[in-house]
C-alpha cells in the first residue's frame, strides 16, 4: 500500500506544472456555452495540443504522450490546481476517444483522433432522445442501409455542446425487428452540418446553449464512420458508459482544486463558524474521491477492468458537486445570486450532473442490484 | 503509487474473518456487556495470538510495527464481528509508551496480549477501566499511571463501560506524545467503525431478501435499495480515506477518515435499524450490537465536529 510517486511521475508532474505556470490564461475565458467563450476554449485546445497535452494518455501517434493512467490523473491535479480552462473537447477525448480505441479501426482512430486533440473537429455526444433518456434501449431514431452507407433520420434531445460543435457520434436504431430492444442498434459518427440536420439550440436552466437539439433527416453516413458492427451499438456505448461515469469523467483534480478554493472563499469571508462543517466536508470528499480513484487506478494497472463500482463514483460525485457549489453560494449570499460568478456558473453544470451519465437513480439500482446483490425489481 | 492491499494482507483480514466468526463473539459481547469478561479476555488473548496489538509496538518491544496500514486492515475486522473492549486504547497506550522512559516495561504485555489498556484524555472517560490493568491519564503534568477508577458509567453501547480515572499515580512521562497517541486511537476507531457499518449493511442487506412484505421481498423494492445504496456509497467512500490515512498518518488524514468512517457507518446503522423495523429496535437481536457501537464510536476519540474542525485546521496551515 503506497501513495508515493515514482521520482519519473513526479518530473512528470512537476513539467506539467511549469507548461500551465507559463500558459495558463491569466484571466478566466468566457463561458464555454457561449459562441464567443466556444471560440476562446477551442483556441486554448489548439495551444494545450501544441504543447502536446490535450490528451495525455493517448498514443504519441494520435497527438498523445502515451502516459498511462497515473500520469494522466497527476496531470488533471496540475490542470485544475492551475485554474486552467474547462475542457470543450471533454466529450470526444472521453467518450467517443475511449471508444474508438477498443471498438474502433485504426483507420478511424487514425482519421478521428488527431484533430479531436487539437481541437480542430470538437464533438457532441447524441445519445439521449425526447422519450429516452437513461432508457437508452428504447432509441428511436433510426438508420436505414444506403448504398456505402446508411441515412439517419430521428431526433436526437439534450446534446451537450451541440449548439457549438462540428460532428457527433450517437446511437441509431439499425434493426427494428431485433429480438431486443437494445440489440439492433448502431453507433455512428456524424457532421452537424452535413445536409438534412438541423440544430436547435436549448438554453439550459441559466439561459446559455449548452446543449442541443438535432433533428436529422436522411442524413448520409459513409460505412468508415460506423463503430463497430451495426447491432453492437449497445454493447459498445454501455462500454463507453462505464468509461464515463468511472474514471474519465471526472478526474478527482477538479474536486480537489475547487475544495482549495471553497476553503480560501470560507477564509476570506472571515470563516463563518455556521459553514465550517460544510467546507470540511468538502475538502474530505474531495480527499475521499482522490484516493478512491487511486485505489481505482491501482486495480486497472494491476490488470483488473472497472465494473459497476463506476456507479458509486458517478453518484458520490455528481452529488458532491452541487453540495460544493451550494456552500459556495451560500458563503457568497447576495453575490452567489448575481449568476455572473464562477461559483453560479459552476453551479449551473453541477446541477445536471445527477441526470446526466445514467441517472442517478439508476446507478443507486445498479449498486443495490449489482453490487449489493438485491433481487431485481420492476422498474415499468 | 499502488494503493491496494497486498495478497498477505487479505490473507490477514481473512484469517482474522474466520477466526472471529467461529470464536463465539456475540455471546463474549453480551456477557462483557454484563461484567462478565472470561470470554472477552480468552477472546482478547487469540486477537493476540494473530498479532493485532503486536502492529502497534515496535520491534524493539517484542513487536511487530508500527504498522497503521495492516493495524487498519485488523480494526476493521474486529469492528465487523463487534468485539468488545479497549481496544484503540491499547493503541493508543502503546503510541504513549513508545518512547523511551520508564513505561517501556508495559510495551511487551501489551503486544502479546497479557495486558490491556485504557487511556483517558484530561476531563473524559476511559473506556473498560474498571476491566484493565494498565490505566494511562493524560493530564496537565504529563503521563500518569492512574492507581484506580471512579464509578463505572453506562455507554449508549452496553459494551462499552464509561469511568473516570482517579487522580495522582506514578508520572510515567512529562512530555508524552500525545499528538501521536491521539492519531493511533483516532485510525483505530475509525476502522473498527468502518467494520462495524461493513456489518450493518452485510445483515441488513441479508434481511431485505428474506423479509417479504406486499407479497414481495422488501429488497425489491426501489426505496429500500436505494437507501442501502446510499450506505454502500458512504462505507465505499470511507474506506479508502480509513487506508490513506494509514499510510500518511497525517493528522488532517486521520480525522478525515475518523469523521468519514463515523459517519458512514451511523447511516449504516439508521438504515439497518429502519429496515429491520421493530425486529432491529430489541436487544435482544444480535443487531443491537453493531447498532449502538456504531452510536457510540461516532463521538468516541473525536467527534465528527471535533474531526471536521482538525481538518480545516491543517488545511489552514498547509495553504
Amino acid at each position: 500500500m503506497d501513495l508515493a510517486h515514482s521520482p519519473a511521475d513526479e518530473a512528470f508532474r512537476a513539467e506539467a506544472r511549469a507548461w500551465l505556470r507559463a500558459h495558463v490564461p491569466a484571466r478566466p475565458l468566457p463561458s464555454l456555452e457561449t459562441a464567443e467563450g466556444f471560440a476562446a476554449h477551442r483556441a486554448w485546445e489548439a495551444e494545450l495540443a501544441a504543447g502536446g497535452w490535450s490528451a495525455v494518455n493517448w498514443p504519441e501517434r494520435y497527438g498523445g504522450r502515451d502516459c498511462g493512467l497515473t500520469r494522466w490523473l497527476l496531470f488533471e491535479e496540475e490542470y485544475w490546481a492551475a485554474g486552467a480552462p474547462g475542457r470543450v473537447g471533454q466529450n470526444g477525448v472521453s467518450l467517443l476517444a475511449p471508444t474508438l480505441f477498443e471498438h474502433g479501426t485504426e483507420e478511424q482512430r487514425s482519421r478521428v483522433l488527431p484533430p479531436m486533440a487539437a481541437g480542430e473537429v470538437v464533438w457532441a455526444q447524441a445519445w439521449s432522445e425526447p422519450e429516452a433518456g437513461s432508457d437508452l434501449a428504447s432509441l428511436r431514431a433510426r438508420a436505414v442501409r444506403a448504398d456505402g452507407g446508411w441515412r439517419l433520420s430521428g431526433q436526437k434531445a439534450w446534446s451537450s455542446r451541440a449548439a457549438f460543435a462540428d460532428r457527433a457520434f450517437g446511437l441509431f436504431r439499425t434493426d427494428p425487428g431485433a429480438d431486443a430492444p437494445h440489440r439492433g442498434l448502431g453507433y455512428f459518427m456524424f457532421d452537424l452540418r452535413a445536409p438534412g440536420v438541423t440544430v436547435r439550440p436549448v438554453g439550459r436552466l441559466d439561459g446559455k446553449p449548452a446543449f442541443a437539439e438535432l433533428f436529422l433527416d436522411g442524413v448520409f453516413v459513409p460505412d468508415e464512420d460506423v463503430i463497430g458492427r451495426p447491432g453492437e451499438g449497445w454493447r459498445i456505448a454501455m462500454s463507453t458508459a462505464a468509461d464515463e461515469r468511472g474514471l474519465t469523467l471526472r478526474s478527482p483534480g477538479r474536486f480537489l482544486a475547487s475544495a482549495a478554493r471553497l476553503h480560501a472563499l470560507w477564509q476570506d469571508r472571515g470563516g463563518p463558524p455556521e459553514a465550517a462543517d460544510r467546507v470540511a466536508d468538502a475538502l474530505i470528499g474531495a480527499r475521499a474521491y482522490q484516493l478512491f480513484t487511486w485505489a481505482a487506478a491501482s486495480r486497472v494497472l494491476a490488470g483488473e477492468r472497472l465494473g459497476p463500482e463506476s456507479s458509486l463514483n458517478k453518484v458520490f460525485w455528481s452529488e458532491y458537486d452541487i453540495a460544493l457549489h451550494e456552500t459556495a453560494l451560500d458563503l457568497l449570499g447576495e453575490d452567489g445570486e448575481t449568476g455572473d460568478t464562477p461559483w453560479a456558473e459552476g453551479y449551473v453544470f453541477a446541477l445536471a450532473g445527477p441526470i446526466y451519465a445514467g441517472a442517478n437513480e439508476i446507478q443507486r439500482d445498479i449498486v443495490a442490484e449489482r453490487l449489493l446483490g438485491l433481487p431485481k425489481g420492476r422498474r415499468t | 503509487m499502488r494503493f491496494l492491499l497486498d495478497a498477505e494482507q487479505r490473507a490477514f483480514a481473512r484469517s482474522l474473518d474466520a477466526m472471529l466468526g467461529a470464536a463465539g463473539t456475540t455471546a463474549a459481547v453480551r456477557d462483557w456487556s454484563r461484567g462478565d469478561r472470561a470470554r472477552g479476555w480468552a477472546l482478547w488473548s487469540r486477537i493476540a495470538e494473530a498479532g493485532v496489538f503486536a502492529l502497534a509496538v515496535p520491534e524493539k518491544y517484542e513487536g511487530l510495527g508500527p504498522r497503521p496500514v495492516d493495524l487498519v486492515v485488523a480494526f476493521v475486522e474486529l469492528g465487523r464481528h463487534a468485539v468488545p473492549g479497549p481496544l484503540a486504547e491499547t493503541v493508543a497506550a502503546a503510541a504513549l509508551l513508545s518512547g523511551p522512559g520508564p513505561a517501556e516495561r508495559f510495551l511487551a504485555g501489551l503486544a502479546s496480549g497479557r495486558s490491556a489498556a485504557t487511556v483517558a484524555r484530561e476531563g473524559r472517560y476511559a473506556l473498560d477501566g474498571d476491566a484493565v490493568t494498565l490505566r494511562l491519564a493524560l493530564t496537565a503534568d504529563g503521563l500518569r499511571l492512574a492507581p484506580g477508577h471512579g464509578p463505572v458509567r453506562p455507554s449508549l453501547d452496553p459494551a462499552r463501560r464509561l469511568t473516570r480515572l482517579s487522580p495522582g499515580g506514578e508520572l510515567l512521562d512529562a512530555a508524552p506524545a500525545v499528538d501521536r497517541a491521539l492519531r493511533w486511537a483516532r485510525l483505530a476507531t475509525a476502522a473498527q467503525a468502518l467494520g462495524v457499518g461493513l456489518a450493518l449493511l452485510e445483515r441488513t442487506v441479508a434481511h431485505v431478501h428474506r423479509r417479504v412484505q406486499f407479497g414481495a421481498p422488501i429488497g425489491s423494492f426501489q426505496a429500500v435499495k436505494h437507501r442501502l445504496a446510499d450506505v454502500k456509497i458512504a462505507l465505499e467512500f470511507a474506506r479508502p480515506l480509513v487506508l490513506g490515512a494509514a499510510v500518511t498518518m497525517t493528522a488532517a488524514d486521520v480525522a478525515a477518515a475518523k469523521a468519514s468512517a463515523g459517519e458512514a457507518a451511523y447511516a449504516s446503522a439508521r438504515a439497518a435499524l429502519q429496515l429491520h423495523g421493530a425486529l432491529g429496535y430489541t436487544a435482544e437481536y444480535d443487531l443491537s450490537l453493531w447498532l449502538t457501537k456504531a452510536a457510540a464510536l461516532r463521538t468516541a476519540w473525536g467527534t465528527p465536529g471535533e474531526c471536521r474542525a482538525e481538518v480545516l485546521r491543517a488545511h489552514g496551515q498547509v495553504h
